[in-house]
């Protein structure tokens, strides 16, 4: 959800009152409103940036939606369950976010469908293991939570209250992905294994939820400025490292990086060198479960259809049905 | 975990279902009850909370795949709240055997469970599923509004937190069953389908069973609940413009082990992760 906003081209040197409203607006780092003026720049960033969140609320219910059948306990189960449905509960909330700057969801949804708008790569691995629930947890809503907690200061007022509420619900499912692997981690040989090979499988996919390096990410800077994103992704990605190494000396899992060390220069901890071709291909849609991902949504669309059209339909009809009742009664 | 990256448990808000802390925890009452269950009371909740776990994971099974967002979040919710009345019923029924409610969701094989038929129906296509809801959620409505005036403490505390959930169960299927029936000629040729194809299981929802008879005042009999079903749904369908189905009877036999084709299936997805491991814990 990083890096993915075009520079405005449309500026001109004259500016207009409107113009010089928004943009005191957000140099006072005041919220814009819905009946606000902005540049059709701003209004599209953002419109790209909320749908493609959303859609990715939506595709990233899959990989966990896998396992709701077979968690290995009620308990296990209830909370996944309650997980994946917040993530629809997220999705519903961003495509609103983006209704108020003029997107529909039929056309959000067609274009997800179609297979034209991206969403969060990271969803396209797959969760062959139970484990995979407690590294999603823990590494990708945590990965999430680094990313979209500035945002809640986003300068789009829906988008950024929108983002309130997700926030609050992610660091319960980091939490939750946590005692999964702390858990398993106190339990058998087997059970250790599972968690330590999840969480080789999860680690660096989740850095690079962060995006590209600051140095080969030209469109962030226009975003930037408009205050919709404010830290770089290096910088994020760094911060989250960070809490990851604690947090991974607790539950007792080594991280897969040989050269992850202490800088005592710095007081940060150095990664060792990220491999963006993995990157790149699971962005250009080679990921190892792009192709299912998408048919899953779209299946769960079209046979869906005759339910929604249903539902209009009676809509529609709500009033002629009301009278025919009130004269069967009178 | 540091503290800079959670909020407390008690902080998360809930903002758009049923599923705050108490998915995670039973309610204290039940930890701490003064009784355990005697043999005949833990058939008994077996019997519910079998209904409830079965059900409960069918509608799982809906997460991500239904027609709308909003119905990924209700049904869902509906699941979230009948997987909160098993784990309840279960762990009260393991009292008695001194089992938990996980030895007894996943170390029992078909034989040894006891859910009805009609909850083990699979989910279909989206009317079938809303007409299995109807149904269900019609009987539990009635079931949980006496079970409240139970002799036993413990099943009376459960169905008096659980009628509430099932009021909007029956409700939300309710909705869907007059929405599919005025919708479009698809909608209403597939609701009524659905209805015709669950209606042979609804028999075995109201017989009764020597056990019941051994627990005057604690269970509520069966039978009992048939002539107040029957009154709930008639003016739904009335509206609806369905007619009750007629036809077959399934033979049903549930209660006492004897299950569909439907229900192994669906044990040995649930069971496999957790039989994989004998005695692990997650
Ligand atoms: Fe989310
Ligand atoms: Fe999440």
């Amino acid at each position: 959800m990083t890096s993915t906003i075009t520079p405005d081209t449309s500026a001109t040197t004259v500016i207009s009152v409107e113009e010089q409203q928004f943009n005191d607006l957000i140099e006072a780092d005041s919220r814009i409103e819905p009946r606000d003026w902005m540049p059709e720049g701003y209004r599209k960033s953002l419109v790209r940036q909320i749908s493609q969140h959303a859609h990715s609320e939506i595709i990233g219910m899959q990989p966990e939606s896998n396992w709701i059948t077979r968690a290995p306990s009620l308990k296990r189960k209830a909370i996944l369950m309650a997980k994946v449905q917040d993530e629809a509960g997220h999705g519903l909330y961003l495509y609103s976010a983006a209704q108020t700057l003029g997107a529909t969801r039929d056309d959000m949804t067609d274009a997800l469908i179609a297979g034209k708008a991206r969403y969060s790569s990271i969803f396209n691995y797959p969760t062959p293991s139970w484990a995979d629930m407690g590294s999603i947890g823990w590494l990708v809503d945590g990965a999430a939570i680094c990313n979209q907690v500035p945002l809640c200061r986003a300068s789009y007022g829906p988008y950024g209250r929108a983002m309130v509420r997700i926030c609050k619900e992610e660091s319960f499912h980091q939490r939750q992905g946590f005692e999964i692997l702390l858990e398993l981690m106190a339990g058998t040989e087997e059970q250790r294994q599972m968690a330590q090979d999840s969480v080789n499988r999860w680690y660096w996919p989740a850095l690079m939820m962060f995006g590209p390096p600051d140095d080969d990410s030209p469109n962030s800077a226009q975003s930037m400025a408009w205050k919709i994103k404010r830290h770089s992704n290096d910088e994020l990605r760094q911060r989250f490292v960070n809490m990851l190494v604690p947090q991974a000396a607790v539950l007792g899992v080594t991280l897969p990086d040989p050269d992850l060390h202490f800088n005592d220069e710095t007081q940060q901890w150095d990664l060792g060198v990220i491999d963006w071709t993995e990157f790149h291909e699971v962005l250009a849609g080679r990921g190892p479960n792009n192709a299912q991902r998408l048919q899953r949504r779209r299946d769960a669309h079209e046979e869906g259809e005759w339910v929604r059209e249903a539902a209009a339909a009676y809509a529609r009809k709500q009033p002629a049905l009301t009278n025919e009742r009130e004269m069967a009664a009178s | 975990m540091s503290d800079n990256v959670t909020t407390d448990v008690a902080d998360h808000a809930d903002d758009h279902g049923h599923a705050t802390v108490d998915v995670t925890t039973l309610d204290a009452e039940l930890i701490e009850g003064p009784s355990n269950a005697t043999p005949d009371i833990a058939e008994y909740a077996l019997w519910l909370g079998d209904d409830a776990l079965i059900l409960a994971q069918q509608l799982g099974a809906w997460i991500s795949r239904a027609p709308e967002l909003e119905e990924d979040v209700a049904l869902g919710n509906v699941g979230l709240d009948l997987i909160g009345h098993a784990r309840s019923l279960l762990h009260y029924a393991g009292t008695a055997s001194n089992r938990t409610e996980d030895d007894l969701a996943y170390w029992r094989t078909e034989p040894d469970f006891r859910s009805l038929h009609i909850v083990e129906q699979p989910n279909g296509d989206f009317a079938h599923t809303i007409a299995r809801q109807f149904i269900v959620s019609h009987y539990l409505f009635e079931l949980y509004s006496r079970l409240r005036a139970s002799a036993d403490a413990t099943l009376a505390a459960i169905a008096a937190k659980a009628v509430k959930e099932v009021d909007y169960h029956r409700d939300h299927s309710t909705q869907w069953v007059l929405r599919l029936a005025h919708g479009t000629d698809e909608s209403r040729r597939r609701i009524s389908t659905a209805l015709g194809d669950l209606w042979p299981y609804v028999d075995e929802i109201f017989r009764d069973d020597p056990l019941i008879d051994r627990l005057e005042g604690i269970a509520v009999r069966p039978s009992s609940l048939r002539p107040a079903f029957d009154v709930a749904i008639a003016p739904v369908l009335a509206e609806a413009e369905l007619d009750v189905p007629v036809g077959f009877v399934a033979s049903g036999g549930g209660r006492a082990g004897k299950h569909s084709e439907h229900l192994a299936f669906l044990l040995a997805e649930m069971q496999v992760l957790t039989r994989a491991h004998p005695g692990a814990s997650w």
